[in-house]
């Protein structure tokens, strides 16, 4: 490498074009790992939109009047005069269209990504003290992908979308006409790749770019929730891989494989797709867990609780995360097979539990800084239990019955990932804007932003706990008007969230254009990424750095280029008296 | 291990590719690059096993469901004299490309550039028995997957037996006795031709890299110090190699 490397891994070359290319071609992992955030986080605002959309939708009740023509008459029929018959485009199906569109850029596009390849790809090797990933040119190649993958995505939105849900089930995926479906799905079979290698290369790099003297258990929390991740990224997505290409010889050549009508069978689809999907729900929430860890572990300057609980309860949800698919088909199999899966899947509960445990008995007794990271984290432990408490509800075979396919699961899981993995991947990047931008952000608005999210977030989804349980199910766009008041505060609520959301697009825009400048450790961590400077030199670090704490040893440790005033030891006689005790 | 000669002219002549290889920037040393490299290797190929593991499934789940039409149909459909034949071919390339692999740690350019050859020689030869022995006559006799399959089953006609004939025929002789089709001949045929099609596709995808670990060889890129793009050649190759070994007993031998 020629030079430069003492200087900011942003800083432009010395003409335009060289700049343009020096990120176009970058192998830097930081510069890839800001193109991932880029790309992720259009794809969360596109995702959102269609969000919005939906919820203005159900602001309106049924409105289902049967006329005496035996006509239905619809919300978008009287918004928008779509007809019910004799036009191409019925209101129902561009409300199925919405709901398919926001689930799969959502879960593709935005949240699978965001937190492993945009924030982990950033910091995974600065907290490991290495240059770079294992294999740089693969990283670059896999965001390449990513785009590749997301252009299929987005050419079927304008190809006349796509109305099957998210989870593609077949036989009316593979029987419907509509252009879309094949072009989404081969978006998503190319984007599983892209996951696939960043999955790879993270996993050669914790295994061999640990700095010397970095043991397994030396690593921060974040890294051991970003190593579980891969692991199920590597094992789950081919399956998921050749379940879409089955999926799309089906509809190209008619193989019957998932066919009824030639001896096939669409369950098989599902325990296909839900092989690779269910253990995808935690390749989402595991690494906005390590997040988690990290954001308590420093704001409450305290040594973490249970670390090494945290860090094999990440690796026990990665395993058992291959053993609970068929709980998404609970209602539709023989009861054995169904006690089997619903007493698998009571086993999540517990390294999860494990988890926001120690997370608590962190924060007890801490000195807390409530920054905006800080209020993120208790937002999330907030909404995170709320989301998982609600699981063992759908897990239990008599409940699911009821609850199956209302909007019970629909506020379930946007509990879990919307109130989990999001609101962790909003502190995480709150955590670490100042060190991959260099720029501090107006710390009093983003907290009004994080308020009115975690606000709009419970008033949109708290209801729905609700409207499930009296009967509302998923996916339809008009409703009895019993439901017009729960509907109406959910819609209410979702304004408030989307303007949270947007005010931390305002504080971030004002932060990169004129916010001071960040100090290498603004929030006082001892992990390395806080070792070097604000934004990161090209690479990472002038020296190799040397390992001489642990990444939580606040009981012992000045947090590194910080004003020691702001961050005094624990009374010594009150540590050995704990010690003692 | 090997001994750099020690001669002057050994020392005057320009050094190989190989034996000027450095690692990577980030890497502390050449070790732990291609260790990195064989554990990036190794996870891929998981993903392959993965990958084919959905075919493997669905085979049996339908094989499950209607075993007599499973035995019948694998029995007519394919011949397992060219399954055999390919196997082998396989088998002995999979050997080939592991002496290539020898070569370079012991420096012997010559034997790597054959062993590769006699590799990429193995390839072409399965492929072209694959289209032109059991695609192209699957192909014109209608025994294609799922709603395609128009194949109307088969009755021996008097002098059929006669026209067949000659060495390759004899070889790769088909069953020709009678065949009444059965309902689920085509989700068989459906999983022989989408399964095999993805292994040919493997097998075409080795015949690129190995070519261009050949292009990389004779330019004397590898050796005994610098050998790892090789070997990751050689563990891919295997893989393709090990799910036909699962494939063939599978669909032809059933």
């Amino acid at each position: 490498m020629s030079g430069h490397h003492d200087v900011s891994y942003l800083a432009p070359k010395d003409t335009f074009w060289k700049s343009v290319w020096a990120w176009v071609y970058t192998l830097d992992h930081k510069r890839i790992g800001v193109m991932y955030l880029a790309a992720t986080l259009l794809a969360f605002f596109l995702g959102g939109v269609f969000a919005i959309v939906l919820r203005t939708e159900l602001w309106e009740p049924t409105r289902t009047v049967i006329t005496d023509a035996g006509q239905t008459q619809t919300t978008g029929q009287v918004l928008f005069g779509w007809k019910e018959n004799g036009q191409q485009v019925t209101a129902n199906n561009a409300y199925n269209r919405a709901f398919t569109l926001h689930g799969t850029i959502m879960v593709f596009l935005f949240i699978i990504p965001a937190v492993p390849a945009a924030l982990g790809n950033i910091f995974l090797p600065i907290m490991l003290g290495a240059k770079d990933v294992a294999f740089p040119r693969v990283n670059l190649f896999s965001w390449y992908i990513y785009v590749f993958g997301s252009i299929f995505a987005i050419w079927s939105i304008i190809h006349g979308g796509v109305e099957t849900g998210w989870t593609f089930y077949t036989p009316y995926s593979s029987s419907t006409n509509w252009g879309g479906v094949t072009s989404m799905v081969l978006g998503a079979f190319i984007l599983g790749f892209s996951s696939i290698f960043t999955g790879i290369n993270f996993i050669a790099t914790v295994h061999k770019l640990r700095v010397p003297g970095m043991g397994w258990f030396d690593m921060p929390l974040f890294v051991w929730a970003v190593y579980a991740t891969a692991i199920m990224q590597v094992l789950a997505t081919p399956v998921l891989g050749i379940t879409l290409a089955m999926l799309v010889f089906e509809r190209t050549l008619h193989i019957g494989i998932f066919d009824p009508a030639l001896g096939g069978d669409p369950v098989l689809f599902q325990h296909f797709f839900w092989f690779y999907s269910h253990p995808a729900v935690y390749i989402m929430i595991v690494p906005g867990m390590g997040i988690i860890s990290e954001l308590i572990a420093v704001n409450c300057r305290k040594r973490i609780f249970g670390y090494r609980a945290i860090a094999f309860s990440s690796i026990a949800i990665a395993a058992i995360s291959f053993l609970v698919w068929a709980h998404h088909m609970l209602t539709s199999q023989t009861a054995a097979l169904n006690a089997i899966f619903s007493a698998l899947t009571f086993l999540v509960a517990i390294p999860t539990a494990i988890k926001v445990f120690n997370w608590v008995a962190t924060m007890y007794k801490a000195s807390i800084s409530l920054n905006t990271g800080m209020l993120y984290a208790m937002a999330f432990l907030f909404c995170f239990t709320i989301g998982g408490l609600t699981g063992p509800p759908l897990a239990t075979l008599a409940t699911d019955i009821h609850l199956h396919d209302t909007y019970f699961v629909v506020a379930h899981f946007h509990y879990v990932m919307m109130g989990g993995t999001v609101l962790a991947f909003l502190g995480g990047l709150h955590h670490w804007w100042p060190k991959f931008t260099g720029r501090m952000y107006n710390e009093n608005l983003a907290r009004l932003g994080c308020i009115l999210v975690f606000i709009g977030f419970n008033l949109t989804f708290f209801i729905q706990f609700f409207l499930g349980t009296q009967g509302m199910p998923r996916r339809y766009a008009t409703y009895v008007d019993e439901f017009e008041w729960m509907h109406k505060i959910s819609t209410t609520g979702s304004y408030v969230l989307a303007s949270g959301l947007l005010l931390h697009l305002m504080v971030f825009i004002q932060s990169l254009m004129g916010g001071a400048q960040a100090p290498k450790n603004p929030w006082g961590g001892l992990t390395f990424e806080w070792e070097t400077d604000s934004p990161p030199i090209e690479h990472n670090f002038p020296h190799e750095p040397v390992i001489t704490h642990g990444p939580y040893d606040y009981d012992t440790e000045y947090p590194p280029h910080c004003d020691p005033r702001d961050y005094p030891l624990p009374d010594q006689a009150k540590v050995a008296a704990l010690a003692h005790h | 291990m090997t001994t750099l000669p020690m001669g002057n002219a050994a020392l005057d002549r320009e050094l190989e590719p190989h034996e000027r290889y450095v690692p990577g920037h980030h890497w502390r040393n050449a070790q732990d690059e291609m260790e990195a490299a064989k554990l990036g290797m190794w996870l891929f190929l998981a993903t392959e096993i993965l990958l084919f593991a959905g075919f493997f499934c669905a085979y049996t789940v339908f094989r499950y469901w209607y075993p007599d039409n499973w035995h019948a149909a694998s029995r007519h459909y394919l011949n397992w004299k060219i399954g055999a034949a390919n196997t082998v071919v396989l088998l002995l390339s999979s050997f080939t490309i592991v002496l290539a692999i020898r070569g370079a740690q012991t420096n012997r350019k010559g034997m790597m550039l054959v062993n590769l050859f006699i590799t990429e020689l193995c390839a072409a030869f399965f492929l072209i028995v694959k289209l032109g022995w059991e695609y192209a006559p699957k192909w014109q006799k209608g025994e294609l997957p799922g709603a395609n399959f128009t194949y109307g089953g088969h009755t021996v006609e008097a002098g059929e037996a006669a026209a067949h004939g000659g060495l390759i025929d004899s070889i790769f002789h088909v069953d020709h006795g009678s065949y009444v089709t059965n309902a689920y001949d085509h989700i068989f045929l459906s999983i022989y031709w989408i399964s095999t099609a993805t292994h040919g596709f493997h097998v075409l995808v080795g015949m690129i890299v190995i070519g261009w670990a050949m292009w990389l060889a004779s330019r004397g890129h590898y050796g005994p110090r610098h050998y790892t793009s090789l070997e990751n050649v050689g563990l891919y190759w295997h893989i393709v190699d090990i799910i036909w070994i699962f494939l063939f007993p599978l669909l032809y031998l059933v």
